[in-house]
């Protein structure tokens, strides 16, 4: 029976975090490094380019990988300070065992006798509840080698249709939405194309703090010309100096995008040419809008009229532009309806497939766009193959080496899991590369689900929040420790190479996947020796299918610095610009540069409907949530690593000082924060850049410092990704400080 | 081997992100490993998100030197002033104090002022400055004055500045708009309501 063990304070002092910092070799100087490894940063999905110093096994610092296309030796701090994860004092070294006798509750065990164990009790669960009722949680920081060995593992080794990933809260509405209107989902430029466009439109994204080293693209563009605009209910540092910056109401980006639509049509800023020849369903769409005036579109998003309209004046006749999109628009619980919108607004354009013409979603994860292709998603399989179609179904069968009839079904989302671990339909979990206890929304939920299985085994390289509910914890490993590949923001497959070995007992997580399947003796499939035997299949796997790799060599990543996919053929080069007049693509064949069978993009119908939960009475206040620059996702590395904690060492709340006055809340008073699931006392930032009716945390913490226990489990209905973005809170000032003040560090 | 004397560094502070790239990157300098000589300063958070990284502007006549009495303070033949000399620092603050940009910083433990030298390891090898190599919105930017005028047309940089009666020029240059003033934005200026911040300047980097 999974259950926290002892006090929180017990496991933080087995377990950490703990701060690393430069100390012996690190901080020595003039030390030399045995060697100098090409590789990519192991945190977000700009991906960029970097050279670990790495001696006796140990990386020491790093040095920037000036040639290294996208990024040129830019880093943002993440990357800096990367380093210093390695060989950190709270490193999972062995296998650990829920023992309530040893401190911190868990004792060490051997490898081989965890996998034992790991492997009993999947048998067990599936024997005694059914193969469904063990579930998988996987993510899309591995590598997309790892991302389709965990795909192929639920469905052919467990044979169960329960898996699903962390790109659940990240990218599925800019997945969904792609889908719908271009039927591929990838960003359709690189980013080199920002260079020579009149606009870049950025919607939900804070890219100073997020996608840093996106940042001298978009001042580049403005250099050369470019009108920024900016929308975010934050005025964030990118927005400081844009030229025009849109506060929008936390969840109403859709009444924006038709809002401008509508001034498009009525000034004719239209492409007709391009809206006759290349997409469909453009009628629907302009009579939909048509109730979307300026003074409505105001009142809805909230922004002044006069904005909207020069927003739509510096859109509407550019000849050329560039839309970009993430999270911020994406969290809701119409995220999907969301990046609809906002490519109705660039289909009607016509701005799109050429130079200086483009869209792309910013992906959050190392392999955010990797991670969500290749059949670790509920209902997906290797090459964005749907795991529903008989034929899809029937090729990855075939390469696999299995029965299609044996092959699982959907699956449900990541959240749902934990609503099916209620109701009793699952009761055992794997989980690697995920964090649910911190990430996921209504959190309080989320712990006592974790409680309440069975069985939970988390695969880790530090215990992270969620792996102190497991009963076995294997110890996996850091990117540098393994190879693989990765695709990074513009869809360019990119090669991590690996610098260190494993410390201690831990292993390549591909391997310790190996060994569980090996262990319930069902190891046909699984007997890679290496990722780079595992690429080799997935390129098969994939080929064919609309995300096709089956053309990207290792060899020629190297060459080439990185491909871009599609890549069908080993003379492919690769095309870094999607959607291009006259381009061939395996779904249209030719009929059109959009991946349908007539070769046109969508237009769709894109309904504004409120947030699942608005403000009212007794909880007023819109709370939405984010990142900060020093630190990643749920904490697990960033609040291990000393001089990024130091950064930004503890959760704030930033409030404008309209509401702060009428709450008697000062800078750095101690603060509540409530909703109907949960509270949390941090310390109040007051800032004019955010606006009066709206209040932000960051959500990197965990515990007593989560945000996530007040946010909402609302899911868009297409995507199931949750409603991070918006939910009603209460704030007032706290009568003191909160007890853990005085108990906890500020990363703990 | 000097560092060239075509090779420049500008700092433009209308790029800057606050992201503190350049600080944790300095302090990963193999000749002050643990130590940044970089400040990044927030201008006033309350009112913007406006931040400043500031690195030594390598004065043609630098003050820390000047007030120096231990005569620690050295300029190299090309330009850069240095870290004080370990065996001539007293540790008196005089430098700290009297720079106008407040860029020296007093080691205690070491009983030593430690500043920027701009990466001469570096730079002396023909590598950028590690700040200006990390620095994703390339505020911080090293590279040749033909380089920066291609690729920056609508600042120019300057080199003089004036602090009371005294006015100091610099090697490194400071990026200004060619036409623009200084406003603090407050959100509820481009809100539907009635605006009550100071009115928001929509079109405000528009020439």
């Amino acid at each position: 029976m999974a259950k926290t063990p002892r006090t929180e304070l017990e496991i933080i002092e087995q377990f950490g975090p703990h701060l690393a910092r430069a100390t012996g070799i690190r901080a020595e100087t003039g030390a030399q490094p045995d060697a100098l490894v090409k590789t990519h940063c192991c945190f977000c999905g700009q991906q960029c380019g970097i050279q670990l110093k790495v001696k006796d096994n140990e990386i020491i610092g790093f040095e920037p990988w000036t040639d290294f296309p996208f990024n040129k030796g830019m880093l943002c701090p993440k990357g800096v300070k990367r380093y210093l994860q390695n060989g950190h004092p709270d490193r999972l070294l062995t296998a650990i065992e829920r023992d309530p006798n040893s401190r911190g509750g868990f004792r060490p065990m051997k490898y081989e006798d965890a996998i034992r164990r790991v492997a009993g009790e999947i048998e067990r669960i599936q024997r005694e509840y059914g193969p469904d009722a063990f579930a998988l949680l996987s993510g899309a920081s591995l590598t997309t080698e790892k991302c389709y060995l965990m795909g192929k593992f639920a469905r052919m080794c467990l044979k169960t249709a329960n898996i699903d990933y962390n790109g659940r809260l990240c990218m599925v509405s800019a997945g969904a939405g792609n889908k719908k209107a271009f039927g591929i989902d990838r960003s359709g430029n690189p980013w080199s194309d920002m260079a020579n466009t009149e606009v870049v439109w950025v919607s939900g994204s804070n890219v100073a703090e997020c996608s840093p080293i996106t940042t001298n693209y978009l001042w580049q563009a403005r250099e050369q010309g470019a009108k920024i605009i900016i929308v975010d209910p934050r005025l964030t540092p990118i927005a400081r100096t844009c030229d025009l910056f849109l506060p929008v109401k936390p969840g109403r980006d859709i009444a924006l995008f038709n809002g401008i639509l509508h001034l498009m049509i009525e000034n004719d800023w239209l492409d007709h040419d391009f809206i006759e020849n290349y997409t469909v369903g453009f009628e629907d769409v302009a009579a939909h809008v048509a109730q979307w005036t300026p003074r409505h579109t105001a009142e809805v998003t909230g922004i002044a009229e006069r904005a909207i309209r020069e927003a739509a004046e510096m859109w509407g006749p550019a000849k050329s532009s560039f839309l970009l999109h993430a999270r911020g628009m994406e969290h809701h619980t119409h995220g999907v309806q969301n990046v609809l919108g906002a490519i109705n607004m660039v289909l009607a354009s016509g701005r799109i497939g050429r130079p200086g013409c483009g869209y792309g979603t910013i992906v959050g994860q190392a392999n955010g766009q990797g991670g969500r292709e290749h059949g670790q998603k509920c209902d997906q399989l290797p090459g964005w193959r749907d795991i529903t179609n008989p034929e899809h179904r029937a090729y990855v069968a075939g390469v696999w080496g299995m029965d299609e009839k044996e092959m699982p079904g959907p699956g449900v989302d990541a959240y749902e899991i934990f609503r099916k671990v209620e109701k009793g339909e699952i009761q055992g979990l794997l989980s690697i590369c995920f964090n649910p206890k911190v990430s996921l929304p209504d959190s309080h939920f989320i712990e006592r689900m974790l409680d309440k299985l069975e069985f939970y085994v988390a695969i880790d390289f530090f215990l992270n929040d969620s792996a102190r509910h497991a009963d076995v914890v294997l110890p996996g490993s850091l990117q540098e420790e393994d190879e693989g590949t990765v695709t990074q923001v513009e869809g360019r497959v990119i090669k991590i190479n690996k610098a260190v070995d494993c410390p201690g007992e831990a292993r390549q997580d591909w391997v310790i996947i190996q060994d569980i399947a090996r262990a319930l003796g069902r190891e046909k499939g699984f007997t890679f020796r290496e990722p780079r035997e595992i690429w080799d299949e997935l390129r098969i796997a994939s080929k064919g299918g609309v995300a096709d790799y089956s053309g990207i060599s290792y060899e020629k990543i190297e060459a080439q610095m990185g491909v871009f996919w599609p890549c069908p053929s080993e003379e492919h080069p690769g095309t870094p610009r999607l959607f291009e007049k006259g381009s061939w693509n395996p779904v249209a064949k030719g009929a059109g540069p959009f991946y349908f069978p007539d070769g046109r993009a969508r237009f769709n119908v894109a309904a504004y409907s409120p947030p699942a939960e608005d403000v009212d009475a007794d909880y007023p206040t819109i709370l939405t949530t984010g990142r900060v620059v020093s630190h990643f996702l749920s904490g697990t590395q960033t609040r291990r690593i000393g001089p990024l904690v130091d950064q930004y060492p503890e959760p704030r709340v930033e409030i404008h000082p309209r509401l702060a006055e009428t709450l008697g809340i000062t800078d750095g008073d101690w603060t509540t924060v409530r909703s109907r699931r949960g509270e949390i006392t941090l310390r109040a930032m007051v800032v004019r850049t955010i606006r009066p009716d709206t209040v932000f945390v960051p959500y990197h913490w965990a515990g007593r410092k989560s945000i996530n226990r007040l946010t909402i489990a609302a899911q868009d209905p297409i995507s199931k990704i949750p409603e991070y973005k918006v939910c009603a809170v209460r704030v007032e000032k706290a009568a003191g400080p909160p007890d853990y003040a005085a108990e906890l560090e500020p990363q703990q | 081997m000097p560092v060239p004397e075509r090779m420049e560094f500008f700092i433009d502070p209308g790029r800057c992100i606050g992201c503190q790239a350049c600080v944790q990157a300095c302090s990963e300098c193999d000749t002050h490993k643990g130590q940044s000589m970089i400040h990044l300063e927030f201008v006033h958070r309350a009112y913007t998100t406006q931040t400043v990284p500031v690195v030594c502007m390598h004065c043609d006549s630098p003050t820390c030197a000047e007030v120096c009495p231990a005569d620690a303070i050295k300029k190299t033949g090309d330009g850069v002033v240095q870290t004080a000399r370990k065996p001539r620092c007293i540790a008196c603050n005089n430098c700290v104090l009297a720079c106008p940009f407040g860029v020296p910083k007093m080691n205690t433990e070491a009983e030593l002022m430690m500043k920027c030298d701009m990466c001469y390891d570096r730079t002396s090898e023909g590598k950028k400055p590690m700040c200006a190599t990390v620095c994703p919105s390339q505020a911080l930017f090293y590279g040749t004055r033909e380089e920066i005028e291609a690729i920056r047309p609508r600042s120019a940089p300057t080199h003089a500045f004036r602090f009371g009666g005294q006015t100091v020029t610099t090697k490194v240059g400071m990026m200004l708009p060619r036409r623009r003033e200084a406003e603090y934005l407050d959100v509820t200026a481009a809100m539907h309501e009635e605006g009550r911040g100071k009115a928001i300047l929509l079109n405000m980097l528009e020439e």
